[in-house]
């Protein structure tokens, strides 16, 4: 591990994870979600909303408005307001800005709130007028969204890494046992591995239970100091270390790789810890590719070797490698940007001991992951955070 | 390898006619870029005239050195194919309809990595491509990964045919059976496997050589036509307006004369009934028929044909009222295409240089001869392409006005 010359976190706390129940489709805006969320963090906080004074916001489906417009909306006179569109890693991105403005002062509570609604429409909308290259370069061939990008990645690694659909599927298998324990997973079935590989195909090599399902829902929680954290009396995480990266490997002609490879030493040398001593791992999955793309590159396996790193873990909550222990978006949905937060809102209730009947038993330190933005061809933000239970 | 097609079957008269609907049309203006190349038929993209890097998706300033100076420029589309697709779902109603889609992921010889719609011959990866630019239906330009060598029946993959108009079992409307240009035209179309091809033809007390023997083809069905007769074009686009997949409007009436060499309007006005309002009122007629039928199964309206004339860009004094009859015609043309374009149905325009006919007579070499021209339409219809221009001197004429219309307009003054 290579030394890290970057600030620590200490003193920063990450409480409340909050949840407003997903739903496939939605008649009510972004706004909504997101005020539902907010709403929650202070109904859990007991805090008032004059107490909070730093808000970061996450929504693909607040446009035309921003941030800004939210605060007018809900009544918020915040000093420290951010606005992350970064889809999948607007999760981590936010944690690191509130860590960094409660530290410094600039803000001394912050609400972290990522939400989307789906309307019937509305995911067709999004993906038709996502990017300008997207626009240019991606939609009119095909007009298959993400699942034709991570269609043409799968296919890659299949070939060149030797993965096989049974490995990828025994990842949805184990996600879809941990579903089935979390109360807003919108799957409630069990999956077997012969449903999975017999599934429609959407964009092959992918079939149905490869591709996230959008749906509308809203995920937030609370950066605050430890000290107010232990005053107010709520649980809270440690934050060890983070990282983000945008654009990375610019010059791999296709995506084999993010930028966790190139910034994972950073990663764990500021975190003190390595991969072997984390007990819980949150990594985004819209796709089960991207799920192994991450398992290698934050050094859970060496690059190549995640087929037989796969076939030789189990991925429940109770089994040798907890993972995305809520069912991950594979099985709860995705709700827009809110995708971007359910991996850390779910490490945050295991850290803090309230999974329930998903608790995975001990879990000390957590690894959580974001992923996001198929501008092009590629996912170009990616970011992680390691996490600690601040008793431990 | 790819299916040959087989000539349709009759349409079912009970069955409803599908709308037509266009592939995402949206695009970046810098991205327009790969349109206008594409409508020559050309593959080019954006390279940094500093540090020649090639550029992909279009962009407005260079990845590598971050200088805004970007030029299109050509490239051979040589790449490797490294990864691919089946769709099977699409979110647009045009992709939908016509699924399953074959995508491709192709790294350039040149650099980008681009996405392509992936013709059916190519091998799974890895494989050696060759990329081309076509025009979708919407009239935009996308990316085709094809086969690296030529193999049997390739027009005939499903998606390709879905961004060219080749003839093959197609029905033609050739307007003037009677020129040279026209009866190559014919001859031209029945080689190239079409349907039917009615073929128009004016002043029938008027023998013209080799126009008799038209009717010895088996798929020709000879018909007056007048363009300048409001009339006689309705009843004509009543009788077979709902069955032509390709028009050509191949009439035109060519005087040689400017201002000062010719008193009077009767000859510029003649001009004007058939090269201008000859196109309207055919446009009329057939282009609403013609819109309708966008989507009609294997063989729907895909194509509008309009012979031009190089003149056309930019005034030919000693030809001057035909070239402004011509001009008249390319604007139009391009009033056409816009409003054909919702259905699909592309409109070519065709500038030639001087053919090599009657009224070129004075003209020096190298004239375009009609199977020459012909050879040009049917290359354009089979490639997708929008504009083109055939023969040496219409080559150097837009080679000319591109680096710079005024030069162009005085050279031409001086003579």
């Amino acid at each position: 591990m290579i030394a890290d010359t970057r600030a620590t976190y200490d003193g920063v706390a990450v409480a409340v994870p909050v949840t407003v129940p997903y739903v496939r489709y939605s008649i009510r805006s972004a706004h909504w979600f997101i005020a539902r969320a907010l709403a929650g963090l202070l109904a859990e906080s007991g805090l008032a909303k004059q107490d909070v004074d730093g808000v970061c916001v996450s929504g693909f489906l607040l446009f035309p408005d921003t941030a800004v417009g939210l605060m007018q909306h809900l009544g918020l006179s915040p000093r420290w307001l951010d606005h992350i569109p970064m889809g999948g890693a607007c999760g981590i991105v936010a944690l690191r800005r509130a860590a960094r403005a409660v530290q410094s002062g600039d803000a001394s509570i912050v609400a972290c709130l990522a939400g989307d609604t789906n309307h019937v429409d509305s995911f067709r909308q999004t993906i038709a007028s996502f990017s300008q290259f997207a626009r240019d370069a991606v939609y009119p061939y095909g007009s298959g969204g993400p699942n034709a990008s991570f269609a043409f990645l799968t296919d890659y690694h299949m070939r060149t890494r030797g993965t096989r659909r049974e490995d990828f599927g025994k990842l949805c298998v184990a996600q879809r046992a941990n579903a089935l324990k979390y109360p807003h997973a919108l799957f409630r079935k069990p999956l077997s591995l012969e449903e999975y590989l017999a599934a429609r195909p959407i964009a092959e090599p992918l079939r149905l239970f490869d591709c996230v399902m959008p749906c509308a829902g809203a995920e937030g929680f609370l950066v605050m100091s430890a000290e107010r954290a232990r005053r107010m009396g709520v649980n809270y995480v440690r934050i060890l270390g983070t990282i983000e990266r945008h654009n990375a490997y610019p010059d791999d002609p296709i995506q084999i790789r993010g930028g966790w490879a190139l910034d994972r030493d950073a990663l764990y040398g500021q975190a003190g810890v390595g991969p072997r001593d984390v007990n819980v791992v949150e990594v985004y999955d819209d796709y089960p590719v991207i799920v192994a793309m991450q398992l290698e590159d934050l050094g859970f396996c060496a690059a190549g070797d995640i087929g037989s790193f796969i076939r030789s873990r189990s991925f429940t909550v109770d089994g040798t490698f907890p993972l995305n222990t809520s069912g991950g978006q594979l099985s709860v949905g995705q709700a827009g940007a809110a995708g971007g937060y359910l991996g850390l809102v779910e490490c945050l209730r295991q850290l803090t001991g309230v999974a329930a009947d998903r608790q995975v038993p001990d879990a000390t330190v957590g690894l959580v992951s974001g992923f996001g933005m198929i501008n092009y061809d590629r996912g170009l933000c990616s970011g992680a955070a390691v996490l600690r239970r601040a008793d431990s | 390898m790819t299916e040959p097609i087989r000539r349709p079957k009759r349409k079912n008269p009970v069955l409803r006619t599908r709308q037509p609907v266009l592939p995402p049309w949206p695009r970046s203006r810098v991205a327009l870029g790969l349109t206008a190349v594409a409508a020559d038929g050309r593959f080019a993209l954006q390279v940094c005239t500093d540090c020649r890097a090639v550029q992909y998706p279009p962009r407005e300033a260079c990845h590598n050195c971050l200088s805004s100076s970007l030029a299109w420029r050509d490239q051979s589309g040589d790449g490797e194919l490294i990864s691919q697709t089946l769709l099977q779902h699409s979110h647009d109603l045009f992709f939908r309809e016509r699924l399953p889609w074959r995508l491709g992921m192709v790294v350039l010889d040149c650099g980008p990595t681009v996405v392509v719609h992936l013709h059916g011959d190519v091998p799974p990866p890895p494989a050696r491509v060759r990329v081309g630019a076509r025009l979708d239906k919407a009239g935009m330009a996308v990316l085709v990964g094809f086969p690296e060598k030529d193999v049997a029946n390739m027009a005939d993959d499903k998606q390709l045919r879905e961004m060219t108009c080749d003839p093959k079992f197609r029905k033609v409307l050739v307007t003037d059976g009677k020129s040279p240009v026209g009866q190559a035209l014919v001859r031209g179309l029945a080689a190239a496997g079409a349907d039917l091809i009615w073929v128009g033809y004016s002043e029938p007390w008027k023998r013209t050589a080799g126009f008799d023997e038209l009717k010895s083809l088996p798929q020709v069905t000879l018909l007056p036509l007048d363009i300048t007769d409001g009339r006689a074009v309705k009843e004509l686009a009543g009788e077979i307006g709902g069955k032509v997949d390709i028009l050509i409007n191949n009439v035109e009436l060519h005087r040689t004369s400017g201002i000062a060499s010719r008193y009077g309007t009767d000859v510029a006005r003649a001009e004007m009934e058939t090269n201008y309002l000859g196109l309207l009122r055919l446009a009329q007629e057939f282009g609403p028929v013609m819109r309708a039928r966008g989507a009609d199964g294997q063989s729907s309206a895909v194509a509008w044909v309009n012979l031009l004339s190089i003149f056309a860009l930019s005034n030919f004094p000693a030809h001057g009222t035909f070239s402004a009859s011509k001009a008249a015609a390319y604007s139009l043309a391009q009033c056409l295409r816009a409003e054909m374009r919702p259905a699909g149905v592309r409109v070519i325009n065709v500038f030639p240089g001087p053919i090599d006919d009657e009224w070129n007579q004075l003209l020096p070499p190298p004239k375009l001869a009609p199977a020459a021209l012909a050879n040009a339409v049917l290359a354009a219809l089979r490639d997708g392409v929008e504009d083109i221009y055939p023969g040496d001197v219409a080559q150097e004429w837009i080679a000319r006005f591109r680096e710079n219309h005024k030069v162009l307009e005085r050279e031409l003054a001086v003579g």
